[in-house]
């Protein structure tokens, strides 16, 4: 710490100090804010590219709902239907869900643990990028009339060459798998940011919760993405070469796809859930004004949950005809999920038990989350046995378990989360009024649309059916899951109202309005792009509640001596700190803006293009321009060229 | 903001799940109205599981709402977090229910197994599952129909199942779970209907564009009258009189290509057998009833009635068309 110390140059408290800071940190803007590559930049681009998302994957699921209104309804028909429900699970799943949590990590981390960027900016941009344009080439397909219609699972021999002729399968392989390919890139830059730039002091018990469920949910991606990577990719080859993994009639299993893409596909529902416990951890005890009960207990089921998340994936599969005896240990060991995430719902119970809480809409979505997520926990428990799951195993009470485990357990959370950090993120406050209506007109429309699809599950409706016959018992419970679709729906509109005059309208607020704990809520509301004026030094689990939770060199309002001062305010420089009891290592500096990622994103996106349409001509001329655009991205600036 | 939420929310939960679980009559395909020992068994596991679900969902809506309530008399935050509330509400509570129903899911799990019990003289039915139908095969009786299973009453059948193309699955509600029928494999799935009756059930694995209609029942007779529907489907088919001209239109406008009938030179095996077609109940694998009308409907335009299905349209001439439903007729 005194050697750093003795680097210091002008203090960054001072007004040149921090003009040189603003100058360094500077993100361009106009065209050239394509090249951007700051955490906050690519974060809300992350989080306004998967609403987007959300928005279309939400008019697909209201289609979806509309078409089975009533018995034979002639709405769409059952091709159409087909690609709603691939495309509405695909986009909720891949271009929703996960580019969501991990735009809000992004954005929110670096300000969480004390540091001014993610450690690889320009890999953070060119995750973007292969995501938006994964994203635009999945949904060009509709453009094109390839509309991929296999499941968001894709199970072959029904996706293979044999029974799947046409490019459909080719733009969900190919689309999906570059989207996937941000999602690891995302992974790799949180999980490093959370191990290595941690304040100087931040030891790892002093971590916000929120940065425990992002590294294990990092960790998790980083082990589970690679198999649909690779699954994805030897399907592709059985599409495209003739080669023969997943079709019996070749020699291949089509259970081998389901293997791996389970493998993946269970901790996913992790990877989703994860972050909204560590988001409802976060804001529950601000709004209760107590730390979070039982921090240790909830860290150890978080990294409970993650490893048992990679045991349980047989139990997608009860019905394959796999040995009983393996269905059975499964399927015990995803009972284990009661217990860890019981400790995760009473730890936020006890939190609300010892506060004082204040009832505002971020803490409704939370108490919304704990009444449908726990609801839907429970259906899980039941789902495990596999007895039980052979008769509801693809019927709608599936799909009404996982819309609770994920729209309660992820989209709640996250709603509730916008609520909170609108404020850091903008400047202003979130309008209230519509806040409330927009909560109880998606918790009333949420349960009214997924209540009655488990009776439907008992009677007999499978899932994935474009129409039903009526007689079945079948007609009240559609009727009123699609009801309370469209209050759904109505409830997001009420939000976006809110939203886009909060922006204009919203009352002003300080750096910290709502009185919270972590260090995010240090830096200005929105934050400079430099987040901190200096690195603060981190004393305490709940810095900003405790008199000595941070060095005093770094409340807001302090305008003396740093101890962390960068050496050269000129260059993108941050703290690199040790692993476990984040003492200061080294001062590293980070790239600047570069064009580059855009560049060779564009390049990948062209050989992809030529792989779907056999053009290899394009395939040479996109591979150039990224290996073009990876050498100048890696092409040391001037001032390292000595 | 006041408990009401709480409140609110376990009575819509409540209220909906009260009304939505005794309101309901139960349907043909409910799995909740078992009729074979193995459905039994997984209706009964599903009740206790309800009851002791409701009761861990009923004590955590408790602790939150004396959170909630404790939280409003407050008028500072308390100084010590209720740690035994966590190990107590999260540990505790959870490892109990977990751990009986393991031991619970275990049994059932056994009990209600698919593959059934060997060697109870159990009947073998061979099913193959097409897009988009169910070709069912009787190997002891040399019997071949489609989309409809008929079997003996209180007799374990065992299903010997595999798939012609994608994966399907089997799904008799009333009668068992389900299992999939997958390439390359053989699954097997053990039924035993309690009594005489029709059970239906459908396709319960996505499978194209005419998933949602490929439906199939089981029929349960008496074993008396089992055996005489085996006898009744055993017996040579007599061919009518009068129909030849029909019979030639089925061999000449391409049905033969595709449908076999027993005792002609009809032979294909693309679609399902005919040679008992007017015995059946439905058309297109329940997608609409079996009469004559439907019959002329379904020959002239099937994928008017089952977009996707893969029968092409056969183009007739109008006493074509007369001729060959006065020989499909016949087939009974």
């Amino acid at each position: 710490m005194a050697k750093l110390a003795e680097q210091t140059g002008p203090s960054p408290a001072s007004d040149e100090g921090l003009r040189r800071l603003a100058t360094a940190w500077a993100s361009p803007r106009g065209f050239a804010g394509l090249s951007a590559v700051n955490h906050k930049v690519v974060g809300t681009r992350f989080i306004v590219t998967a609403f987007f998302f959300f928005l279309i994957g939400g008019i697909q699921a209201l289609l979806i709902r509309l078409q089975l209104f009533v018995p034979e309804n002639t709405l769409v028909g059952p091709d159409t239907f087909n690609e709603l429900f691939t495309m509405h699970g695909t986009t909720m799943m891949f271009l929703f869900a996960l580019p969501m949590v991990e735009g809000i990590g992004m954005y929110l981390l670096p300000l969480m643990v004390g540091t001014r960027d993610l450690p690889f900016p320009r890999l953070n941009a060119f995750g973007y990028f292969t995501y938006l344009f994964g994203g635009i080439i999945l949904y060009s397909s509709f453009i094109t009339g390839n509309v991929p219609d296999g499941g968001w699972f894709a199970y072959p021999p029904l996706t293979g060459p044999e029974f799947r002729p046409g490019l459909n399968l080719d733009y969900w392989l190919l689309g999906v798998t570059f989207v996937e390919i941000s999602a690891v890139a995302g992974a790799i830059e949180l999980v490093v940011v959370i191990l290595k730039r941690r304040a100087p002091g931040m030891s790892i018990n002093r971590m916000p919760v929120f940065a425990w469920s992002i590294l294990v949910t990092g960790l998790t991606i980083l082990i589970s993405f690679p198999p649909l990577i690779i699954g994805s990719l030897m399907l592709e080859v059985e599409r495209k070469l003739a080669f023969s993994f997943f079709s019996a009639t070749g020699g291949g299993d089509p259970l081998l796809w389901q293997h791996l893409f389970w493998w993946f596909g269970h901790p996913d529902v992790y990877i989703l859930f994860l972050p909204a416990v560590g988001l409802a951890a976060t804001v529950v005890p601000v709004m209760a004004r107590v730390p979070l009960a039982g921090y240790s207990l909830v860290v150890a089921s978080i990294v409970g949950t993650g490893l048992l998340s990679f045991g349980v994936w047989i139990h997608h599969m009860f019905t394959t005809g796999i040995p009983l005896l393996a269905s059975s240990f499964a399927g015990a060991a995803s009972m284990l999920f009661a217990i860890t995430s019981g400790i995760q719902v009473f730890a936020l119970i006890a939190t609300v038990w010892q506060g004082k809480v204040r009832w505002a809409t971020p803490m409704l979505y939370m108490v919304g989350f704990l009444l449908i997520f726990v609801l839907g926990g429970i259906t899980g428990i039941m789902l495990a046995a596999p007895a039980f799951d052979w008769q509801v195993h693809d019927t709608y009470f599936v799909v009404a378990h996982f819309h609770y485990v994920l729209i309660g357990g992820m989209l709640f959370p996250f709603l509730g989360a916008l609520y909170f950090w609108f404020p850091k993120f903008t400047g202003r406050m979130l309008d209230e009024r519509t806040g409330r209506l927009g909560f109880w007109l998606s918790f009333l429309g949420f349960n009214l649309t997924f209540l009655p699809q488990h009776w439907l599950g008992f009677e007999g409706m499978p899932r994935r059916v474009y129409t039903y016959p009526a007689g079945l018992g079948w007609e009240l419970n559609n009727f009123l899951s699609s009801l309370g679709a469209l209050m759904l729906a109505t409830s997001i509109l009420v939000i976006m109202f809110g939203i886009v005059r909060s922006l204009r309208t919203g009352r002003l607020v300080s750096a910290n309005p709502w009185g919270a704990d972590t260090l995010e809520w240090g830096a200005d509301s929105p934050p400079a792009a430099y987040n901190f004026r200096s690195i603060p030094v981190v004393a305490s689990l709940n810095p900003l509640w405790d008199p000595e939770g941070m060095d005093p060199g770094n409340h807001p309002e302090y305008q003396g001596p740093v101890v962390t001062d960068p050496v050269d305010a000129n260059r993108r420089e941050v703290v690199t700190t040790t692993l476990v009891d984040a003492r200061p290592e080294t001062i590293e500096t980070l790239p600047g803006p570069s064009f580059a990622p855009l560049v060779m994103a564009i390049g990948l996106t062209l050989v992809l293009i030529a792989a779907l349409y056999d053009l290899a001509l394009v395939a040479v001329v996109g591979g150039l321009v990224a290996l073009a655009a990876g050498i100048n991205w890696m092409w040391p600036p001037p001032e390292y060229r000595q | 903001m006041t408990p009401r939420i709480l409140v609110r929310g376990a009575v819509i939960a409540l209220g909906a799940a009260g009304t939505g679980l005794a309101g309901c009559a139960r349907g043909p395909e409910s799995s909740l109205a078992p009729h074979s020992p193995q459905a039994e068994v997984i209706a009964g596991l599903w009740w206790t599981m309800f009851w002791m679900g409701s009761a861990t969902y009923g004590l955590v809506l408790l602790a939150l709402l004396v959170a909630v309530v404790r939280s409003r008399k407050r008028r500072k935050p308390g100084t010590a977090p209720p740690t035994f509330l966590i190990w107590a509400g999260g540990v505790v509570l959870p490892a109990a229910v977990v751990g009986v129903l393991t031991v619970l899911s275990f049994i059932a799990t056994r009990e209600a197994s698919p593959a059934g019990n060997p060697g109870r003289g159990a009947l073998q039915i061979e099913v193959v599952g097409h897009k988009f139908w169910w070709e069912v095969r009787y190997p002891d009786e040399g019997i071949v129909t489609a989309n409809e299973i008929t079997i003996p009453a209180g007799r374990p059948v065992d299903l010997v199942m595999e798939s012609a193309d994608v994966i399907h699955s089997m799904w008799i509600p009333r009668l068992h779970g389900k299992v999939d029928m997958v390439p390359g494999r053989i699954t097997r799935l053990q039924l035993q209907a309690d009594e005489p009756g029709i059970y239906p059930g459908r396709c319960a694995e996505y499978c194209g564009t005419q998933h949602a209609g490929m439906a199939i029942s089981v029929e349960a007779l008496e074993p008396e009258a089992y055996q005489d529907w085996v006898d009744d489907r055993r017996s040579a088919v007599a061919p009518a009189a009068g129909v030849a001209v029909g019979q030639e239109v089925f061999m000449t406008t391409g049905c033969a290509e595709c449908h076999a009938v027993e005792g002609t030179a009809a032979r294909g095996t693309l679609g399902p057998d005919l040679t008992h077609l007017m015995s059946r109940r439905t058309l297109g694998a329940g997608r609409v009833p079996n009469n004559r009308g439907f019959l002329g409907g379904w020959v002239v335009d099937p994928q008017g009635i089952k977009p996707g299905n893969l029968m092409p349209p056969t183009a007739l001439e109008s006493q074509q068309l007369i001729d060959l439903l006065d020989y499909l007729e016949t087939l009974e």
